[in-house]
């Protein structure tokens, strides 16, 4: 998608269905998460997914900036989605472009589905997600952290919300596209889901899909969404757990 | 204050109604508001198209001006969408640089337009990495009563379908010629209402709504691009069944489009 003339297309997909870096079709890239990786920030979360390096920081709920922005019935919750300049190969302009605050604007409405704002009136839920090192998926990668951020901060919520792109690349649906696969797949579709319920608070896509493989792809996507939420409370439970110390006193 | 209250209590009237299966304009929960396509309505433009869907109004005007591919498609012309929600339409709307909800609008309809490879924009380049057109399709609101999105895109694509690509005037071919389209992108957009899903939402309704779900179609029986926004939930069987309801809706006002006059 976007690559019209572009120089060369990688081969994406084998015969045998194996894609561009090993991986099979329903296979996630390695996610690696870390809760609490900041000092100052009331919540944090570190992710390494694949080749993407995210950081989330949440603070709140604390005074609404700006003032007028404040509800009396329930918290504001304020995302920022923001890229390093150098987290993509050409320097990218610093600051938010278009695509940084519509991503901002999806990701705060997914949260703000699942938190319970309505407990914290006249108050501000502030959650900053930094890309840092950027391979496809980031506004997932970012959601991942973010969520886990929301829970180290203590913020009362549904549930946690794991999040994945599915695609279509070589003619096939696949889970987690990577760059090449982004770049020159067929489709992608991101999409954050609500395990305890089994509903979506993140849906987008772009590309061309039938009817039948957007059905697989929502299917894919949610089977890879509760692998992702395994990983993301395991990160929760290694960051409350009992040091040897603490296990020894007790 | 009391415009607080007055919203909640619509909204809970609203909600009332759709566990019924009824809406507050009388429709049901398929039933797409009246739409007209008004193509050829700017002039000045090099392609227009007037869009009233129900109580909303949005004019679309192309603009095609010789510049540069951009250095990592040099054999394609340059697309750029732009929506501004002026502060004619609403009174929720000021004038300043656009918000969050604009931008959206913007990138979910040129999401559409070039996922569907509305035009193709390998016949936009005159010369590879030096010269080629560049189409400018701006959308303005000009009456926000609910469902911008679709509003926009049938605006964008019917006034892209009337085009023209100004060569003479530019000195880049001996006479003007139609931007050719290739394919007709249709969005449309549901809310949730409590346990309803009704298709495309008045003001009032998007207020109410748990939930909005945008789906774009194309006539080759593709989906292009989706959109979730606003608070809110929905399961992928919703999806699903949503996406059915999508292409039934994306194959009616195609027609309409298709058969606008210039």
């Amino acid at each position: 998608m976007g690559n019209v003339g572009a120089k060369e297309t990688p081969v994406l997909l084998t015969a045998d269905g194996i894609r561009i870096d090993g991986r099979r079709k329903d296979e996630l890239r390695p996610l690696r998460i870390q809760a609490g990786a900041l000092q100052h920030a009331d919540g944090s979360a570190y992710v390494e997914w694949g080749q993407n390096k995210v950081m989330a920081a949440v603070y709140g709920p604390r005074e609404v900036h700006p003032r007028h922005l404040q509800q009396n019935h329930k918290a504001v919750i304020q995302c920022r989605y923001n890229m390093a300049a150098f987290s993509v190969d050409e320097r990218k302009r610093p600051g938010l472009d278009r695509r940084s605050q519509e991503i901002s604007k999806v990701i705060g409405e997914a949260f703000d589905s699942v938190v319970f704002a309505e407990e914290f009136p006249r108050t501000s839920i502030d959650v900053y997600i930094e890309v840092l090192q950027a391979n496809a998926g980031t506004r997932c990668a970012g959601l991942v952290a973010a969520s886990v951020a929301l829970a180290d901060a203590g913020i009362p919520m549904v549930d946690l919300l794991p999040a994945v792109a599915v695609g279509k690349v070589g003619g096939e649906v696949v889970l987690d596209l990577k760059k090449e696969e982004d770049n020159f797949g067929e489709a992608d579709l991101p999409m954050a889901l609500v395990p305890q319920s089994g509903r979506l608070v993140l849906l987008q896509m772009e590309g061309h899909m039938t009817e039948e493989e957007l059905g697989r792809a929502l299917d894919l996507g949610v089977q890879g969404c509760r692998a992702i939420y395994e990983t993301m409370k395991a990160a929760l439970r290694d960051r409350y757990a009992l040091t040897p110390l603490a296990e020894e006193v007790r | 204050m009391s415009g607080e209250v007055a919203a909640e209590i619509r909204t809970t009237h609203i909600l009332d109604l759709a566990s019924e299966g009824k809406r507050l304009d009388g429709r049901g929960p398929d039933d797409y508001r009246p739409t007209t396509i008004e193509p050829g309505f700017v002039i000045t433009a090099d392609g227009s198209a007037l869009v009233r869907l129900g109580a909303t109004t949005v004019l679309a005007g192309i603009k095609l001006e010789p510049g540069k591919p951009f250095p990592d498609t040099p054999n394609a012309g340059v697309l750029t969408t732009n929506a501004e929600l002026t502060p004619l339409s609403s009174p929720m709307f000021e004038p300043g640089p656009p918000q969050p909800g604009a931008i959206e609008v913007s990138r979910v309809v040129d999401r559409a337009i070039r996922a569907a490879e509305t035009i193709d924009l390998a016949r936009l380049c005159v010369t590879p990495a030096e010269k080629s057109w560049v189409c400018y399709v701006d959308l303005h609101v000009l009456d926000h009563g609910g469902n911008l999105i679709d509003a926009a895109l049938l605006a964008g694509v019917a006034a892209l379908a009337h085009a023209t690509v100004p060569a003479k005037r530019f000195a880049v071919a001996e006479a003007d010629y139609p931007l050719a389209v290739e394919h007709y992108p249709i969005e449309c957009t549901f809310v949730r209402l409590g346990d309803a899903i009704v298709v495309d939402p008045t003001i009032d309704e998007e207020a109410a709504a748990q939930g909005r779900l945008t789906i774009a179609t194309d006539e080759t029986g593709r989906v292009v691009a989706m959109q979730k926004g606003l608070v809110g939930a929905f399961s992928p069987d919703d999806v699903k069944t949503t996406v059915r309801r999508a292409f039934q809706h994306g194959d009616r006002l195609r027609q309409q489009i298709r058969g606008a006059a210039p």
